[in-house]
């Protein structure tokens, strides 16, 4: 483990002030690209981080294996991978197995073992339980109960690269700049209360969710205690894992729109809902007394993805920034502007959202604004 | 390092160099007496124009990164593009002029200078600006601003000109002046009650505000080459501090 101080305060100094960077960039026509300008425009952002997390999802990563899922995993060590690889065999149709290729790179020091598995469930499932239900059950229990493994991730057609460095240097250190895919988002780290290891990069990934956050999680114990009664186990001893969880449990599970999911995560003040018509109340009310314990308090901007969506979000009253810029059929998410114009100099239109409302790149839709509540309520009548 | 003075214009291909190394250059560079230096192909690089305190004019080209101007002390900064988070941090003295938009808490803590943002601002814009004596800071934002315009202001002038709304269009920033204990928020075009905070008041602008205000959109106007007639046709309210002191009691027994 590299030692924080040294490189987040070499003359210490009273006090540090930094900041997590994000980034995202997704082609809606669903055309694939290289690495090569999300690793610059993250890299654009390196003093937001302090090198102690970096990472990356790619999403129409695996196409010709676009059908199984792609369990990316990280061992601390021989014995934890022989362990999870006999777990593996013994609760999955395993079709491909390799180590993810790394290179040499200055920077990275002590890394672990990463490998991917492409895997089926077939019959191993009971029969009265979904094949992605099994799967979250099958990564929690080598998250918990496995020893020196973790998984990054475990969706269909996309995959998880993270670690401790700046995240150009896990870049280089994974050759990313060789990977194709139509949404990418990246993360530079800068640890604030939890401890800079692998696991704690972002994203956090769960099936194909993956959550990239720049801020706080100050609800991290309710919200956490909320989704272990759904058994979502947390691991990774970073406040961001939750919301990864969440929108698995609301969207995937509770199936949930996403406009409907940014009202749980970040809604309106209770004077704010006052002012709306009654029906638009009702449900805010509602929401509010179902789902209050997934409330995320605290300064957040975070880039949720999963297959075929990029989603932007902040905490209400934005205590962190994010700056959206779209260009023909491309839409970029990026905690500074300038890491967009870096990438793409010319774009249609540049903008900050206002906190709590929901940017959403969709594949196959050229992207517009969303439907507030209020018209939803009025399409539904 | 090129050799500067009197009226020459420096010219700097910021492309790939880090802050630090731009902004040494910088210092150099206005230490050296020159007018003028244009800064080419910026993105992202902070603190540009940080701590100078002689009269050049700096020309951006690109989009600066946070803290654009900081601590500066009498430099003039022209942007060609957009403008980021913190711009005008703590300014003593002298201009920043933005040829687009600008990001969260523009001016924030300033305490002299002049900021002009052509379009729109994020949030909190003017955050704890001060004033002190004849240190006066003044804001002017040509669009509209999103949540907590003038938070916490204790001095110094704002103005919100909403030149990008439509006719009958209300701002729809909310909490505007939360905190506010000092200064002045001079807003054209129109605001609900409850979009503003508990600690502001609206009163009509008396003669020595229309002087302020006239002023200050002739300034803006001519930056960007608008009609200030046209803007000072619009309908402007005061919001001011109803409490210079709000919280001079809490610990008083």
């Amino acid at each position: 483990m590299k030692d924080i101080r040294q490189i987040n305060n070499p003359y210490n100094d009273d006090k540090v002030i930094d900041a997590c960077s994000i980034f995202g960039m997704m082609d809606t026509t669903g055309g694939r690209f290289s690495g090569e300008a999300i690793i610059r425009a993250i890299a654009n952002m390196h003093v937001r981080g302090n090198g102690l997390g970096g990472g990356f999802a790619i999403y129409g990563l695996y196409p010709e294996y676009a059908d199984l899922y792609a369990l990316h995993i990280m061992y601390l060590s021989r014995q934890g991978q022989q362990e999870t690889e006999a777990f593996l065999r013994d609760r999955f149709y395993l079709v491909l197995d390799e180590e993810v290729p790394t290179r040499p790179t200055p920077a990275i020091v002590n890394p672990p073992l990463v490998w991917r598995y492409f895997v089926r469930v077939d019959q191993h499932k009971p029969a009265n339980q979904s094949e992605d239900d099994y799967v979250v059950n099958r990564v929690m229990e080598i998250n918990t109960r496995l020893s020196d493994s973790f998984v990054f991730s475990s969706g269909k057609d996309m995959g998880v690269f993270k670690g401790v460095g700046y995240p150009e240097e896990i870049a280089e250190y994974f050759g990313l700049e060789e990977y194709e895919g139509y949404l990418w988002t990246a993360h530079g780290r800068f640890p604030t209360n939890t401890p800079g290891w692998w696991g704690g990069a972002h994203p956090f990934s769960i099936l194909d969710w993956t959550v990239v956050h720049n801020g706080e999680i100050s609800s991290y114990g309710i919200n956490r205690r909320y989704l272990e009664q759904f058994g979502y186990q947390c691991t990774m001893q970073t406040d961001t894992e939750v919301i990864a969880y969440a929108v698995d449990l609301l969207i995937r599970k509770h199936n949930l729109s996403i406009e409907i999911a940014a009202n749980i995560l970040a809604p309106p003040f209770w004077a704010e809902i006052e002012r709306r018509p009654p029906e638009e109340q009702k449900l805010l009310r509602t929401l509010r007394q179902t789902y209050g314990s997934l409330l995320l308090n605290g300064p957040f901007t975070i880039i949720i993805a999963h297959r075929g969506e990029m989603i932007g979000l902040t905490d209400r009253i934005r205590l962190r920034p994010l700056t959206v810029g779209v260009k023909g059929d491309m839409l970029y998410l990026s905690s500074e502007e300038s890491a967009i114009r870096l990438v793409c100099p010319e774009l249609d239109r540049a903008w900050s959202p206002m906190g709590g409302e929901p940017i959403v790149g969709i594949l196959g839709q050229p992207f517009e604004p969303r439907r507030t509540i209020r018209e939803m309520i009025v399409d539904a009548n | 390092m090129a050799k500067s003075g009197g009226n020459s214009v420096v010219k700097i291909n910021a492309s790939g160099v880090f802050y630090r190394e731009l902004n040494a250059r910088l210092r150099d560079i206005a230490s050296n007496d020159a007018q003028r230096v244009e800064l080419h192909n910026v993105c992202g690089q902070r603190y540009i124009g940080t701590d100078l305190d002689k009269p050049i004019e700096i020309e951006i080209f690109g989009t600066p990164g946070n803290d654009l101007g900081a601590f500066m002390d009498g430099s003039r900064v022209i942007v060609h593009g957009n403008a980021q988070d913190g711009c005008g941090n703590t300014m003593n003295e002298g201009e920043i002029i933005v040829h687009g938009h600008a990001g969260d808490i523009i001016g924030l803590s300033a305490r002299g200078g002049k900021i002009f943002i052509r379009d729109d601002v994020g949030y909190r814009a003017g955050i704890h600006m001060k004033e002190y004596g004849d240190k006066k800071p003044v804001l002017v934002i040509g669009g509209t601003a999103q949540d907590f315009l003038g938070e916490y202001m204790a001095g110094g002038i704002l103005i919100l000109l909403g030149l990008n709304l439509s006719a009958g269009e209300h701002h729809q920033a909310k909490y505007i002046g939360t905190g506010m204990h000092g200064g002045v928020i001079y807003l054209r075009g129109s605001v609900e009650d409850y979009q503003l905070g508990q600690e502001v008041g609206i009163a009509d602008l008396e003669e020595k505000d229309y002087q302020i205000v006239r002023k200050l959109v002739g300034e803006f106007a001519a930056h960007f080459d608008y009609e200030p007639a046209t803007i000072l046709e619009g309908k402007f309210i005061k919001l001011y501090p109803r409490w210079l002191r709000p919280y001079g009691r809490l610990y008083a027994y």
